[in-house]
């Protein structure tokens, strides 16, 4: 593998925000996430549950609530108050409309996507319809006193059900009426608490589906208004509830973080009588489960830890395949630090400020393994922190590190930075020529003469940057045959040659910047990239794909290279294919033309393109047997993957010079020492 | 044959009552009954007064297990290792018929769906701890042995555990776990499946199987683990769909588990001795009955769900009711895993005493098979962890009249023991016995032996208590009295001398008859002393060997000291001459004197296997030699006096008639020798009925009562001679007469005369005459009553099988008539005394 001197960056205090709703859409396969700070992310189920859109949070924009409605649309409501639409294109906010129930708290579609009921503080529900180009209110079903935090719709549409604090209610959708009120602590001895319905579910079967803060999963049959069945789960509440498209499964999530799946069973063999089961626990989040969604092969869940589980049900799954691992993420799926390898800086990006470090470094040198004393510390040089409610989407620093841009949905600023000595001065550069924002992604060139800023509808704006501290449009690429999507990753070679742009349809176009105009099309693969980067002296493009797939493009040749063809081949190693998170970053060796670094969260690889590719028989991960090894049979055993894993979780990696890496660390324990605490449990033995 | 006329060992008793589950009777708001496989036997308790009603035996072995006939809930199917299968009239303790199988059988289970054949548990032939279910359909045949050859493999690779095979909600499915699998056997649809457990690896403990039980009403399994956690498995009728929830509350392995008769509870329990109520079958709603004593081995729920009882794993049934509250439990002999005290008899229970809960001393009833009472010695907290030393009972002795009791107790230190002797004395009041005095460390070190002076006359003056120690020196303690004014009793012990001898161990020490010698060995030597000057006599010695037991011989023999050593020696010294009168080269384990004449048993260890010899001092040769008395090493050995002496034909054993030998071998089995057979020997306790005990308070059965008062009291009034004669006279024979089924009963011409005649009171007073009148009317009322309700039954079992019932009868009549024979007899010894 080689030796390295390596950074190892723990100061990066980045803690993701907990997981609110999901939304979960059997059609496209994909997963619609709220987080508590209002962004939105969509998965896609589809490509490895890659993180296939985010749109950035918003102060003033809580999320609630989440559903698709009329094919693909998402919307979304919160306390705010007002009910939005989400483009999912733009991957911004394109409508909204005041509710005027006061905060909205829950909101659901029904079963054709045409409505929108929500639930409002007041204690009304409030029908909209969903139109071509947004929603209009339709009408005021009967309000009563109490909010309304969680409704859901009886799959024929003509009832819904509101869950309220100590009752729920049925209303008829046509007449507005309240068919049904149910007290749902009626049945509780001396209440002194009152009990809140966290989540309810309306089946086809007329049953109403309730959970409460009393820790029970209730079945109530409406019409009559009495309990079927009732299955206390848990000692503390119950949050949230989700029911499987066939009604024969339910999952339900607790505050003190388990998830329980209930299922419809069969009494006996061949009667028709069935019952509902608590069945299986799942114990994965250590604070409220917020969230969960029911796909058809697996469970979704969602906590205050910011974790997303997908748990694959076994007996649902048809072969084995990527799907039947339990997946868990906790970080995002791109890259929020960028790096100025010359000026040995990293740009951290939060959600609502950049901060700007300079490298530790040291005067001496050790061996394999050792740990050298730092002779000057990490310096924190700077915080910028961004003006208004609005979330930063995207954030780059020039390799020279004189250069900061950022960008949230509506501004777009970029600060010239200048050292002298120990000081720093930041000055933001007046006069930004207006671009179409938000930017998705930004980009400065290798001479960090220009910047690249990657923008709606598949373009990209071309900005120079004269020395003395001024910015000037020169050019925008389109790519020719047009996109709605924006542009969510860009790559720029070396030599200030080459661009290349990926858009959310996946399609990598690559453009000539000398001749600034369109040079070819990456051959379209059926997956999204994660990452991507073009190589300093061959202008190859190597091509990072969610289904873990490598590509080498070469540019000036506009093809696969032979070594892509190799791989694409022989395929790649078993293990390889099956890791858990995407790449979301290629680095080059400018020593070594034939390596290539790229990382995931869970390990680092140089990938050695000289060297023979593993068979699934051999073992991926042998750099530690490799050790052991003679340096005969060493020579035999090699192959191409060099993985490390010492760094974990890794958010980012990257090399300063030939001998000299940097490693951006975030241990999970140091984000749950920022969480609050647990629900107190008392454990066996302790 | 020898065998026939001569002694035979039989296993006493105190057999573990652990082999199978236990089944309750069909009924038991009635007359409930509880039935339980207790070693060779099937026992048979009464659910209201806890009482052993009846010992059912005819088995050659380890009885496996029991299970009413689904068909007729008056008899009882049971297995055992022998072979067989056999079905029992319970009510009477009949064995209806004998179907010999063959193989070893380990479980049996018994389904209402099936007409004719039962399954069992039965090693797979030519493979080691290989065990298949096999369903073995019994023969309809005239006879009352029957083979049972046609068998059919059902399952294979089932667990020899009869816990862990169950069968489903009518006999639909069969499951059964062995280690990480669970196999589920569809009877209808001939499908199998299999689920493994493996793959759902936890971090804490292994996930093994331990026990398995079936919902009765729908399509459920619940599943104990060794890491305490109970599965509930249900869609298991497809291969891959299927799923478990989980309840989690035992810390350790889940030893048994039983549905509710509907199936809305779940009972479980562990060694955590703590029966677990889950409500609903969810984890949530639990009860729980703590403090239950000892590790739940066995849980079973009556038929009619009014009651469960629990098989503890220290002999005991705890029968407890629906609603979780603790009602009666039948306490057996407790083995603990090392009797340090030895087998001592109470004199004043004839109760055996030894080790019992750890700390405890039981006092263990040999009639009634039942412990009499725990007497905790230690009273500190035990704490059930392994590898903690706590402080156990090592040492017992009673005074010659039970008035006094000595312990000792030692912690087992690394350094050196922590040892007490506390002295006990027996308040009458209260009627147990009370700490008197405490002494800490009464020796340096660990202390071998103990005795009491063993004077009858002049009991609490000269009561000496003598204790051997590795210290190298022995004491004796004497009682004082107490100067203190405040002290609560008036005498105390404290220590009178402090002997010893060449700083040689104490190993032994015994008093002669009359008290006025103690021998004490030391290592190789022994010493006897003077009890009153306690003056060294003399010693004896028999060269290189250590002493293991001695004794002073009796009555007639007191002239002699027994001792045997560790190198296979054993010797006799006479004490008038100082020598040695005569030696034998056995390897002596057991050396117990009969304390009620001058036998003397020894138990040898030769060659794996003990024998037996009993022998009287003054003569070399032995009087009774039993070679190969068990396989087993045996331990402890104990004469227990017999309430009146036994009279027996020939003289070879004639040293059994006063006293009872029993012995303890190293797997806990309690024995004894017994000159009887083995029906002579059941018969007295099926004799008695306790239908009448455990009847329900009826109007009538208050009148009846009444009268019944009424005539006592006249009894009492007519003198002490009519007293001890009535219930005698009249009881046995009319309760015989009314209890015995009627479809055993003879002719009633034939009863008649004999009914009249054990009526018939010899010249007595007449007003006794006429009491006893009015109660031959009330019983002969009851008589119609009864024979009402019992042609129900007798119908329903003439369905079954009318020719065995033709042949039971003569049998039984035979019988019955005999039995009149002697009580007639005997009525005449008694009018003979009265001359």
């Amino acid at each position: 593998m080689g030796e390295f001197e390596v950074h190892r960056v723990r100061f990066f205090g980045l803690v993701p925000a907990g997981v609110r709703c999901l939304a979960w859409q059997p059609r496209g396969n994909r997963l619609a996430l709220a987080r508590t700070d209002g962004a939105v992310e969509i998965y896609n189920f589809a490509a490895n549950y890659f993180m296939e859109k985010v749109i950035p949070g918003h102060d003033a924009r809580s999320v609630e609530a989440l559903c698709w409605a009329s094919g693909e649309r998402l919307f979304g409501a919160g306390l705010g108050g007002t009910i939005t639409e989400y483009d999912l294109a733009r991957l911004c906010v394109s409508s909204s409309l005041d509710g005027g129930g006061g905060p909205i708290w829950s909101m659901a579609a029904n079963s054709s996507g045409t409505q929108l009921a929500i639930g409002c503080e007041d204690g009304s529900v409030k029908l909209f319809q969903v139109i071509p180009g947004g929603i209009q209110f339709e009408r005021n079903l009967d309000r009563r006193k109490g909010r309304i935090l969680c409704l859901s719709w009886h799959p024929s549409d003509t009832h819904i059900a509101a869950g309220s604090i100590d009752i729920l209610r049925v209303l008829d959708v046509t007449s507005g009426q309240t068919l049904q009120r149910i007290m749902v602590n009626y049945h509780v001895q001396k209440v002194t608490r009152e009990c809140v319905v966290w989540s309810i579910a309306f089946l086809s079967s007329g049953t109403v589906v309730t959970a409460d803060s009393f820790g029970r999963v209730q079945f109530w049959d409406w019409e009559r208004g009495t309990l079927v069945e009732s299955h206390t789960v848990s000692t503390s509440a119950v949050l949230s509830l989700a029911v499987s498209e066939e009604e024969d499964s339910i999952v339900v999530g607790t505050s003190t973080g388990a998830t329980y799946q209930l299922q419809l069973l069969p009494v006996k063999m061949g009667s028709l009588e069935k019952r509902w089961v608590r069945t299986k626990p799942f114990q994965y989040h250590t604070h409220d489960v917020r969230a969960v969604a029911h796909s058809s092969t697996a469970l979704i869940s969602g906590g205050l830890d910011a974790q997303l589980v997908i748990r694959p049900l076994m007996e649902k799954v048809q072969k084995k395949g990527y799907d039947v691992v339990l997946r868990k993420f906790t970080f995002p799926h791109r890259r929020l630090i960028s790096c100025a390898r010359k000026a040995r800086l990293l740009l951290f990006q939060f959600s609502q400020h950049l901060e700007l470090w300079r490298l530790g470094s040291t005067d001496e040198t050790g061996k394999d393994g050792q740990v050298l004393p730092v002779c000057r510390l990490p310096e924190h040089l700077v915080q910028l922190k961004s003006k208004g409610p609005e979330h930063i989407y995207c954030s780059c620093i020039s390799p020279c590190g004189s250069w900061v841009a950022y960008s949230t949905a509506s501004r777009f600023h970029l600060y010239r930075v200048r050292y002298e000595g120990d000081g720093v001065s930041i000055k933001k550069v007046p006069k930004v020529p207006k671009l179409l924002l938000p930017a998705y992604q930004l980009q400065f060139s290798a001479d960090s003469g220009s910047l690249f800023v990657a923008s709606a509808r598949g373009s990209v704006h071309v900005l120079q940057l004269p020395e003395p501290g001024g910015c000037k449009h020169l050019h925008t690429f389109r790519p020719p045959s047009g996109s709605p999507e924006a542009v969510y990753l860009l790559a720029v070679s070396g030599d200030g040659h080459w661009l290349a742009a990926v858009g959310g349809d996946w399609a990598i176009h690559i453009y000539n910047l000398k001749c600034l105009k369109h040079h070819c099309v990456v051959p379209t693969y059926s997956c999204a990239v994660t990452a991507l980067a073009i190589h300093p002296l061959t202008n190859n493009l190597v091509i990072a794909y969610s289904d873990q797939q490598l590509f080498e493009f070469s540019i000036p040749e506009k093809q696969y290279t032979a070594w892509s063809r190799a791989v694409q081949n022989c395929g790649l190693h078993q293990a390889w294919l099956e890791r858990d998170t995407p790449i979301t970053h290629i680095a080059f060796n400018p020593k070594n033309p034939s390596h290539i670094l790229l990382h995931d969260v869970y390990m680092f690889c140089l990938l050695d393109k000289s060297l023979p590719l593993p068979d699934n028989s051999a073992l991926l991960m042998n750099q530690g047997a490799l050790k052991q090894l003679p340096e005969t049979v060493r020579r035999r055993q090699l192959h191409a993957f060099k993985i490390c894993k010492k760094f974990q979780p890794l958010l980012f990696a990257d090399m300063l010079d030939e001998s000299c890496l940097v490693m951006v660390e975030r241990p999970i324990m140091d984000i749950k020492t920022q969480l609050p605490p647990p629900i107190q449990q008392k454990k066996f033995g302790t | 044959m020898v065998a026939a006329a001569g002694l035979r060992v039989v296993r006493c008793g105190g057999s573990s009552l652990h082999g199978a589950r236990a089944v309750f009777s069909a009924d038991c708001k009635q007359v409930g009954y509880l039935l339980c496989a207790s070693g060779d036997f099937v026992k048979m308790y009464s659910v209201a007064t806890e009482e052993t009603l009846r010992l059912m035996g005819g088995h050659g072995d380890l009885v496996t297990g029991i299970q009413l006939n689904p068909h007729n809930h008056m008899q009882l199917y049971s297995s055992s290792l022998d072979g067989t299968i056999k079905l029992w009239d319970f009510m009477d303790g009949i064995p209806i018929k004998t179907f010999t199988v063959g193989s070893k059988l380990l479980a049996l289970y018994a389904l209402a769906g099936s007409e004719d054949s039962v399954f069992v548990v039965t090693p797979k032939s030519g493979e080691q701890d290989a065990f298949q279910l096999v369903s073995v359909k019994l023969p309809k045949g005239a006879g009352q042995d029957l083979e049972a050859r046609e068998l059919s493999v059902v399952l294979d690779g089932v667990d020899a555990s009869p816990k862990s095979t169950a069968f489903g909600r009518e006999g639909e499915y069969v499951a059964s776990v062995k280690e990480v699998n669970l196999q589920v056997y569809f009877f209808k649809q001939k499908q199998l499946n299999r689920f493994a457990v493996g793959g759902m690896k936890t971090k804490s403990g292994n996930s093994h199987f331990t026990c398995i039980a079936c919902h009765p009403t729908e399509d459920c399994i619940a599943t104990g683990h060794a890491d305490g956690k109970i599965r509930l498995w249900r869609n298991f009728h497809h291969k891959k769909e299927y799923t478990f929830s989980t309840l989690h509350w035992h810390h350790d392995s889940v030893m048994d588990l039983a549905f509710s008769v509907e199936g809305s509870n779940l009972l479980s329990g562990g060694v955590e001795s703590v029966l677990v109520l889950w409500h609903n079958v969810s984890e949530r709603q639990k009860d729980f009955l703590p403090r239950l004593g000892s590790a739940i081995e066995y849980i079973s729920v009556s038929p009619d769900g009014a009651l469960s009882c629990t098989l503890h794993k220290d002999n005991r049934i705890t029968i407890i009711n629906s609603n979780l509250r603790f009602s009666k439990s039948i306490q057996g002999l407790i083995k603990s895993t090392d009797v340090k005290t030895g087998l001592v008899v109470d004199p004043r229970t004839k109760a055996l005493v030894l080790n019992g809960e750890p700390g405890h001393l039981q006092f263990y009833s040999l009639q009634s098979d039942q412990q009499l009472f725990s007497l905790d010695i230690v009273q500190r907290q035990y704490i059930h962890q392994a590898g903690l030393n706590q402080t156990d009972l090592v040492k017992i002795a009673f005074s010659p009249q039970g008035k006094w009791l000595a312990t000792v107790e030692e912690r087992e230190e690394a350094a050196d023991p922590e040892l007490q002797l506390k002295l006990w004395f027996y308040d009458e009041e209260t009627q147990s016995f009370k700490l008197n005095t405490r002494i800490n460390m009464p020796h340096e070190d660990h202390i071998t032996d103990m005795c009491f002076r063993d004077m009858d006359e002049l009991e609490d003056d000269s009561l000496v208590l003598v204790t051997t120690g590795r210290d190298c020196v022995f004491k004796v303690w004497v009682m004082v009295e107490d100067t203190d004014p405040e002290a609560q009793q008036s005498v105390s012990w404290s220590c009178d001398f402090v002997g010893s001898y060449h700083s040689y161990q104490a190993t032994n020490c015994c008093f002669s008859e009359d008290g006025s010698l103690l021998a004490v060995s030391f290592e190789e030597t022994v010493t006897v002393w003077d009890s009153v000057t306690w003056d060294l006599k003399c010693t004896f010695c028999y060269p290189t060997g250590k002493l293991r037991n001695i004794c002073f011989g009796r009555l007639t023999c007191s002239k002699y000291l027994i001792g045997a050593t560790d190198n296979g020696f054993l010797c006799c010294w006479n004490l008038l001459s100082c020598a040695l009168e005569w030696s034998a080269h056995l390897n002596i384990l057991v050396l117990q004197p009969d304390p009620l004449s001058e036998y003397i048993a020894a138990i040898s260890w030769l060659s794996k296997e003990s024998s037996l010899f009993v022998f009287k001092p003054n003569e070399q040769w032995p009087i009774y030699i039993q070679r190969n008395l068990c396989k087993e090493k045996i331990q402890l050995a104990a004469f227990v006096p017999r309430d009146e002496p036994e009279v027996t034909g020939t003289e070879k054993y004639l040293w059994l008639r006063r006293s009872q030998l029993f012995f303890l071998t190293d797997t806990q089995e309690l024995m004894t020798l017994s000159t009887k057979s083995l029906e002579e020997r059941l018969t007295p306790s099926s004799k008695q009925l306790a239908v009448e005990e455990s009847l329900p308070v009826t109007p009538f059965s208050l009148l009846l009562g009444k009268h019944r008062q009424q005539q006592s009291r006249e009894d009492t009034d007519l003198g002490k001679r009519v007293v001890g004669n009535k219930p005698e006279q009249d009881s046995p024979a009319v309760k015989e007469l009314l209890h015995t089924p009627a479809h055993v009963l003879p002719s009633a011409s034939f009863l008649c005369p004999i009914f009249i005649n054990s009526l018939l009171i010899s010249k007595e007073n007449k007003s006794v005459e006429e009491v006893a009148d009015e109660v031959e009317m009330q019983s002969e009322n009851t008589e119609e009553d009864s024979d009402e309700e019992r042609d129900v039954t007798e119908m329903e079992q003439d369905g079954t099988n009318p020719m065995e019932l033709l042949g039971e009868m003569t049998c039984k009549l035979s019988k019955s008539q005999e039995r009149e024979l002697r009580k007639i007899r005997k009525m005449d010894y008694s009018w003979l005394s009265a001359f």
